[in-house]
């Protein structure tokens, strides 16, 4: 210890576009500002983008190129440009983008992994950082182009997922950072999401952030140190145990490099919280 | 009895709340106190990860997800013997589906070819809303099972828990889609797949899905033609189910400040929904002590700091919470501490067991 610290200016600069994901509450939006932020720190142009249409992220990063990027905006705007004019103002105006992604599920993703191909292509920015599906969707969502070559053999959509696909799987395009917390269920998700993408996408894993480590040393008690000071820092040097434990655990289980981004004492974060945790990492 | 055992007193119990919050620990915890209390007690979780399976220390068996499945299995409960039993459950949304249409469909042959049908095993694996809404059927199946007294429920996060309640009429909207109602037209006028698919929305859809797709679709919707009305009544009974004055619906949240705006959108959406909070559980709180009985002294300098940052993370919490607090009513709040070590084993839920309801009947 520490094993396999990553130098994030590194990561920067292997790779053009990053999917955060990771389960629920671990702080996947957190460590997408982070990352932006540590990487516009370096000079990069960066594009931060979200997929669930909430202002959080854009307020963590406030100077930051930002895009909010959904399904069905995604899907109208792919049509328009397939010269599929018509047919989107049909699809739109009866509400049809249900029965498409029913009909063939993953056409959701498939557009909104299609239009970040293309920011991708188009060059603008050194690096393109997504706050990534929570929970199980992240798999769905990055195995959506796998699956629709399959069912979809032809047409516009094969093609898209085709080129999808060759994004997700070369690592100097695209890279998928997942998030955890040093506790035991969440690495044990972690873990599973990793060798599920690996195996069934292709795809290659970047650094794995490890989001709230608390740091500190343990606290120092002796026989005459008062009870509820002694009893603080127990619970203290036992959550410290308890992240010591799980980060040597993943390291042992996972040959990937990793981030830690410390733990701030905060119920919740704001962008100057950003700014610091991007500092930490750099 | 304490207050929380008595806001807990119904015969199903949906925990709720964002991702994260530890909502399978406590619907755990809570089938743990009610199996000890002498009560039946089922656990299903919806979700799709290990968590209750891990959390209640179940070994995976082969062809199930971390050793649970849609069957409950029974568990051996720690401490003392009791009347009680406790099972737990993890929802296969596809099984459920599958459950469902083999007792709507009018014969068994008519059943085997939706179950065969591409399209159907796309709404049964993919639709978004078919997991809340297979959910909710489960606990409805689960509920009617005079092997069990109590269900409790653990949902899908919180924005989606929202199509939880609404799941049931989630299928029945679908069917009134005006596309579907197209789709469903040929099998009544007698029409083939070939002049269905020549209906315009239907070939634009077709230009961009593929022909195959869209004949599976129009297939799949002669093969459900005339079940809907069963589809609708099973609904409107898990409906009133959810409604029901014996359903409890306990509201999970952190302290940290995102997931109790979630809480609070959630608390929202069940107000308006007429239904109430019947306890908040406060889960991962920072833990509260008392003030040291001694003066600072430069030599316990991090030990005080230590202190004191724990009860401004505690303060801030209880800050944060206050509003959410004021918006669930008369339901009483139960804080939950962080502890020492995260819970992950049956040990750990007995301690938050403990810590919620007191040491309880074993003691």
């Amino acid at each position: 210890m520490p094993p396999k610290r990553l130098d994030p200016r590194e990561f920067f600069s292997t790779t053009r576009l990053v999917i955060v994901a990771g389960k629920g509450g671990v702080g996947k939006t957190t460590v997408t500002a982070v990352l932006a932020r540590a990487a516009a720190d370096c000079g990069l142009r960066v594009l931060v983008v979200d997929l669930d249409g909430k202002p959080t992220l854009a307020e963590l990063t406030p100077g930051l190129t930002h895009l909010s990027l959904t399904a069905p905006s995604a899907l109208a705007e792919y049509l328009e440009t397939h010269g599929l004019r018509r047919i989107a103002k049909r699809l739109a105006s009866s509400g049809v983008i249900d029965v498409v992604s029913t009909a063939a599920p993953g056409i959701d993703d498939i557009v909104v992994l299609g239009k970040l191909k293309q920011l991708e292509r188009a060059g603008e920015y050194d690096l393109i950082v997504v706050d990534g599906p929570a929970a199980g969707h992240a798999i769905t969502f990055l195995m959506a182009a796998r699956a629709l070559l399959d069912t979809v053999r032809g047409g516009p959509v094969h093609t898209q997922a085709a080129d999808v696909l060759e994004l997700l799987v070369d690592p100097a395009r695209c890279q998928v950072v997942l998030v955890t917390v040093p506790e035991t269920t969440p690495v044990n998700e972690l873990v599973d999401t990793a060798y599920a993408l690996e195996e069934r996408v292709g795809i290659q894993l970047g650094p794995i952030v490890v989001n709230g480590v608390d740091e500190g040393d343990t606290l120092e008690l002796d026989g005459e140190t008062d009870a509820v000071l002694a009893d603080a820092a127990r619970f203290r040097n036992g959550r410290r145990a308890t992240h010591r434990r799980e980060l040597a655990r993943l390291d042992e289980v996972l040959a990937l490099e990793q981030m830690r981004l410390p733990l701030l004492p905060r119920t919740g974060l704001t962008s100057a919280d950003i700014d610091t945790l991007a500092q930490a990492i750099a | 009895m304490n207050s929380l055992t008595e806001a807990l007193s119904g015969d199903v119990i949906i925990c709720c709340g964002s991702g994260g919050v530890g909502k399978t620990t406590v619907a755990a915890v809570i089938g743990l106190e009610l199996a000890r209390r002498g009560q039946r007690v089922v656990v299903v979780t919806i979700d799709p990860a290990k968590r209750l399976a891990d959390a209640l220390g179940v070994t995976a068996a082969p062809g199930t997800k971390g050793g649970l499945g849609n069957e409950p299995t029974r568990l051996v409960l720690p401490g003392t013997p009791t009347t009680g039993e406790l099972w737990a459950a993890m929802l296969d949304p596809a099984a459920t589906f599958d459950g469902l249409v083999r007792q709507t469909a009018p014969s068994p042959e008519r059943a085997e070819r939706i179950l065969a049908n591409p399209f159907y095993r796309n709404i049964a694996g993919a639709l978004s809303g078919t997991q809340e809404y297979m959910a909710a059927e489960r606990l409805y199946a689960l509920h009617s099972d005079p092997r069990f007294d109590v269900v409790v429920v653990d949902t899908p996060p919180s924005r989606h828990a929202l199509d939880f309640l609404e799941a049931p009429s989630t299928l029945a909207r679908f069917l009134d889609h005006p596309v579907f109602k197209l789709l469903m037209v040929p099998a009544r006028r007698g029409l083939s797949v070939l002049n269905v698919a020549a209906q315009p929305v239907l070939r634009s859809i077709g230009k961009v899905v593929g022909g195959a797709v869209l004949a599976d679709a129009i297939a799949f919707f002669q093969a459900f033609d005339g079940m809907e009305a069963g589809f609708r009544d099973r609904a409107g009974a898990v409906m009133a189910l959810l409604r029901s004055e014996t359903s409890r619906y306990v509201l999970v949240a952190s302290p940290q400040s995102d997931t109790v705006d979630e809480a609070r959108f959630f608390a929202d959406r069940l107000h308006q929904a007429s239904l109430r909070v019947s306890a908040l559980i406060v889960n991962r709180s920072t833990p509260t002590f008392p003030k040291p009985a001694v003066p600072r002294r430069k030599a316990d300098a991090a030990l005080w700091a230590n202190l004191d940052e724990l009860e401004s993370m505690a303060t801030a919490e209880h800050e944060h919470l206050a509003a959410l607090a004021g918006q669930v009513d008369d339901a009483p709040v139960a804080w939950v501490p962080l502890l020492s070590d995260d819970v992950h084993d049956l040990d750990g839920l007995e301690l938050v067991r403990a810590l919620l309801f007191g040491s309880g009947v074993a003691g």
